[in-house]
């Protein structure tokens, strides 16, 4: 950064010289804020999120900038801490000046960014699936919501390709997304007429490391006579010892089929995956999806990252989806003022390579395909079933009472995130 | 393995009839359809059949091995381990597909010639509801030899005639699996009570039969408990052993001591990578043992440059030492993060640490816990002899009883701290090679672990291997058997209540070192 100021007279000069040539470059690049943790525990997963984004940087420079300018990413690390979330938020719109944000992985980071955005009217690209029961005028939400990940991942199950699974056990780590899924999945289940002594809810610490009574609960959970699936919203490090108890307990995926909701490539990658062939994931992206734009999308991630043997997984195809629509979004609008881009968000549309077209809503979330895919020895996933077209995400689930009254409509006349009725009188 | 089942395939081929073949083709060639029901009536229609040779496709399509020519749709088997020929595709399997083929597989593998399929088949007969299975079965034992298999068939046969026989036949059955453990009876018997169309005699001899094998269950799920909290406590005694030296002898508040069992883990790794990309597969199994020494000396070099540069320092300071080791620790664990990445690192179980047995009544011992366990207590034992048999152990020893009289007598001071700081980091390094068997490998592997050791360091009583031994098996056994009741978290919670208690009630934990050595 600093070094651009010793340069700026000369770089003046150099403008003025080539005005006629290339008028475009002399202008101020146009920020990009990158707000994922580069250490501690969500290092981990988050990293890979940093080098998406620089990837889509370098690839719209390459192809001449955005508005005839360059675009410049800012990286910060937030280091899984929460609070620094926030700050690290507020350092990029008010000292760093970015124009958008990239960033956020946990529910937690993202409730702790929030207020700071709204606040400064910034605007946040969040690209994990999550637990939804939100709508923020200044967030666009690229992951899935439960309808578009847990609801259809259960239907599944109970269906007769699925395995016709009557008993459930919810397992979860111990924080808010686990839990809200659980809440919409159990009110769901019995909906559709599961009885509660046929619904087994676990919930485990972070980084949860001895499975032995769990698996072995499971197994007799699940020797009552009726088949039973797992539903697992196990997050982070606490699924590796979890699979592993599993396969050596001999649980087969056509006896006790598991299907996990935050388990992806980039986390098979730490799993010998040999006996856990035929458990399921539910995403919006699987990298062994066939299509164009993923080949093309795999083969700039190999070439960006120069490792041929790098996975591609569903967050990163949210920061693809993110990027181009906030690309094509400030290229219609003409500036990068936030709220000319928001305007100019709603039904954008991108060529996903989950191999449909994305649709951005006015409730600030995705239009997605839901894909369930079984995992393979090689550690990818296969697709066993998928929707037919893509299906529009609710912020608010009709599945809880409370929260099946709200509507997020970021458009007139409704102009709201949780409200029961518009803002304005038509 | 392949071979056997070219075998079995022309031995059937030649013994069957004309006729059926002109089906048996049309069903294999349903199998690379697209469709999964059209799959699923294949391969239902191919179990009913009782045609041997549809036993290698529908085994190669349930390992994923079965592959279409999409030019003619012609159904290729491909070997285990062989790479498929470009263009063919996958044909695609489900879980529901799955169970189809196994019980189609049990059906036709009652008559292989392989003693070991037929036995596998029987048992597996056991949980095969088709409707056509207890007229297989009795056929199969009319020309079986073999007493084991014979002894499984009839079990299986049971099984079918509580799910389809006359009543009387049902409460004959009943009757004989009186007192078993086996789950699967205790399932079947507990959902054919629940049945509406039981008989009020079918349900008493249930109950009768259900409340015969009543104490051996409760034993069994207190052996099963018992277990588990062993493995938890070997678990943890394996991650506080070289704190017991570090913390426990040393006095030194070690916050990067899970970074020494996170080193000792990639170790593994490195070792298992170096094993993959130079020696034949069939060795692949020895890595855990090479890793050993490899994790000792590293994690144990790690350790002295650690106490060189940093602790020699700062002792009799605690307070600088937490900090300054828990800088440390954060610098080690970026340090990892960029040498190998952020993510995951996969470490395989070899073929010995895979499955487990089942001991009694679905009861299952994991083989790498039942190694970990075995290996903990040995780990132990050289541990206490190198302290209490060898001259180091008895330098070391008189060094943290009283350091100025050790000086006085000649032992090098200096060196015995840093040799003992080593080993207690090398202790560390072996626990990871452990541990990776079991949880992850990730630069955060050692922050999972710390809290946990120095719990029982703290609780078993400091500067004691036999204290550290009471608290890890204690802790380990309380938390399995309070997970059940109180679930995982608030299971934990407990525990770290009564051990706060506990620390008010005796300050120097469960075994304290008494005498003058306690008051230094």
């Amino acid at each position: 950064m600093t070094h651009r100021k010793f340069l700026s007279p000369a770089a003046a000069v150099a403008a003025a010289v080539m005005t006629l040539a290339a008028p475009a470059m002399a202008q101020a690049p146009i920020k990009v804020g990158v707000l994922h943790s580069l250490s501690g525990t969500m290092a981990i997963s988050e990293t890979t999120l940093k080098d998406t984004v620089l990837m889509m940087v370098d690839d719209i420079n390459k192809k001449g900038g955005l508005l005839g300018r360059k675009v410049e990413a800012v990286v910060v690390d937030p280091a899984s801490n929460w609070p620094l979330f926030a700050e690290k938020a507020r350092e990029l719109i008010s000292k760093e000046k970015v124009d958008v944000v990239f960033g956020c992985w946990t529910s937690v980071s993202r409730k702790s960014v929030l207020p700071v955005f709204e606040e400064l009217n910034g605007l946040l690209f969040y690209p994990v699936q999550y637990e939804g029961e939100e709508s923020s005028r200044n967030v666009f939400y690229t992951g899935a919501a439960p309808n578009q990940q847990a609801i259809p991942a259960v239907e599944y199950l109970m269906s007769k390709d699925g395995g016709e699974a009557k008993r459930w056990v919810l397992a979860g780590t111990d924080y808010v997304y686990p839990r809200t899924t659980n809440k919409i999945l159990e009110a769901f289940l019995k909906s559709k007429g599961v009885k509660s002594e046929d619904i087994m809810i676990n919930y485990t610490p972070f980084g949860h490391s001895d499975w032995q009574t769990i698996v072995a609960d499971i197994k007799k959970f699940a020797a009552a006579g009726k088949k039973t699936a797992v539903v697992s919203t196990i997050n982070g490090d606490a699924n590796v010892p979890f699979y592993k108890e599993l396969a050596n307990a001999g649980i087969k995926a056509s006896d006790i089929p598991v299907v996990a909701f935050s388990v992806g490539e980039e986390e098979l990658a730490g799993i010998d995956t040999k006996n856990l062939v035929g458990h399921l994931a539910a995403w919006n992206y699987f990298q062994s999806v066939k299509n164009p734009t993923n080949d093309a999308f795999i083969k700039q991630w190999h070439a960006y990252i120069k490792n041929t043997k790098r996975v591609t997984n569903d967050p990163m195809e949210a920061h693809y989806i993110g990027f181009k629509m906030w690309a094509q979004a400030v290229a219609q609008a003409g500036t990068t003022n936030v709220d000319a881009v928001r305007q100019a968000m709603y039904g954008q549309k991108v060529k996903a390579p989950g191999g449909f077209e994305s649709v951005m809503n006015a409730n600030h979330h995705l239009s997605k395909p839901v894909m369930i895919g079984e995992i393979q020895a090689n550690g990818q996933f296969e697709t066993v079933w998928q929707t037919k077209g893509p299906i529009k995400a609710d912020a608010w689930s009709p599945f809880i009472p409370e929260s099946a009254k709200l509507t997020a409509d970021w458009t007139f006349p409704w102009v709201c995130g949780n409200c029961t009725e518009p803002k304005y009188k038509m | 393995m392949s071979r056997v089942l070219a075998l079995v395939l022309l031995i059937v081929a030649a013994a069957l009839p004309a006729r059926a073949a002109d089906r048996f083709d049309e069903l294999i060639a349903k199998l690379g359809t697209d469709g999964f029901a059209e799959k699923i009536a294949a391969a239902q229609a191919l179990g009913e059949l009782g045609d041997g040779r549809a036993i290698a496709p529908l085994r190669a399509l349930a390992e994923g091995r079965l592959y279409v020519r999409p030019s003619d749709k012609q159904i290729v088997v491909i070997e285990p381990g062989a790479a498929p020929a470009a263009g063919l595709d996958k044909v695609r399997i489900n879980n529901r597909l799955r169970n189809v083929i196994g019980a189609s597989l049990s059906s036709l593998m009652l008559f292989s010639p392989e003693r070991g399929d037929r036995l596998a088949a029987a048992r597996e007969a056991f949980s095969n509801d088709t409707a056509g299975i207890m007229a297989l079965l009795e056929r199969a034992l009319g020309s079986e030899k073999d007493a084991e298999v014979r002894e499984a068939m009839r079990f299986s046969l049971l099984a079918a005639k509580l799910r389809a026989g006359s009543d009387a036949d049902r409460i004959a059955a009943v009757k004989q699996l009186s007192g078993s453990v086996d789950p699967k009876v205790l399932n079947l018997l507990s959902s054919l009570k629940s049945d509406a169309n039981a008989s009020p005699e079918l349900r008493a001899a249930i109950d009768g039969a259900l409340a015969a094998s009543d104490t051996m269950r409760r034993i069994i799920a207190f052996a099963e408990s018992l277990f588990q909290g062993v493995s938890l406590g070997s678990v943890l005694l394996l991650a506080a052993i070289g704190l017991a030296i570090t913390f426990g002898v040393m006095g030194v508040i070690n916050m990067a001591h899970g970074e020494m069992i996170m080193i000792g883990a990639y170790a593994t790794y490195m070792v298992q990578e170096l094993f993959r990309a130079w020696l034949p597969p069939s060795l692949f199994g020895w890595y855990v043992p090479a890793a050993l020494p490899v994790a000792f000396v590293v994690a144990g070099a790690f350790g002295i440059a650690i106490e060189q540069a940093v602790i020699r320092w700062l002792y009799s300071r605690p307070l600088e030492t937490l900090l300054a080791t828990w800088g440390v620790s954060l610098i080690l664990q970026q340090l990892v993060r960029s040498v190998f990445g952020a993510p995951n690192k996969e470490v395989a179980n070899p073929g010995w640490m895979t499955g487990g047995t089942e001991i009694a009544g679905g009861f299952l011992a994991t083989y790498n816990r039942i190694y970990i366990i075995v290996f903990c207590f040995l780990f132990l034992v050289g541990i206490a002899a190198l302290l209490h048999r060898t001259a180091f152990g008895l330098h070391m020893r008189a060094v943290t009883q009283n350091r100025d009289m050790a000086r006085a007598m000649g032992i090098p001071t200096g060196r015995i701290d840093a040799l003992t700081f080593g080993l207690g980091s090398g202790i560390a390094g072996v626990a990871g090679v452990a541990l990776s068997q079991i949880g992850n490998v990730s630069p955060n592997l050692g922050q999972i672990y710390i809290v946990d050791s120095f719990l029982v360091v703290v609780f078993g009583g400091v500067g004691n291997l036999w204290g550290t031994l009471v608290g890890a098996m204690t802790l380990g056994i309380v938390n399995k058997f309070l997970e059940p009741v109180a679930g995982a978290v608030l299971g934990k919670v407990v525990v770290l209540v009564a051990i706060i208690l506990f620390i008010q009630k005796r300050p120097r934990g469960l075994f304290a070192l008494k005498g003058r050595a306690a008051e230094a």
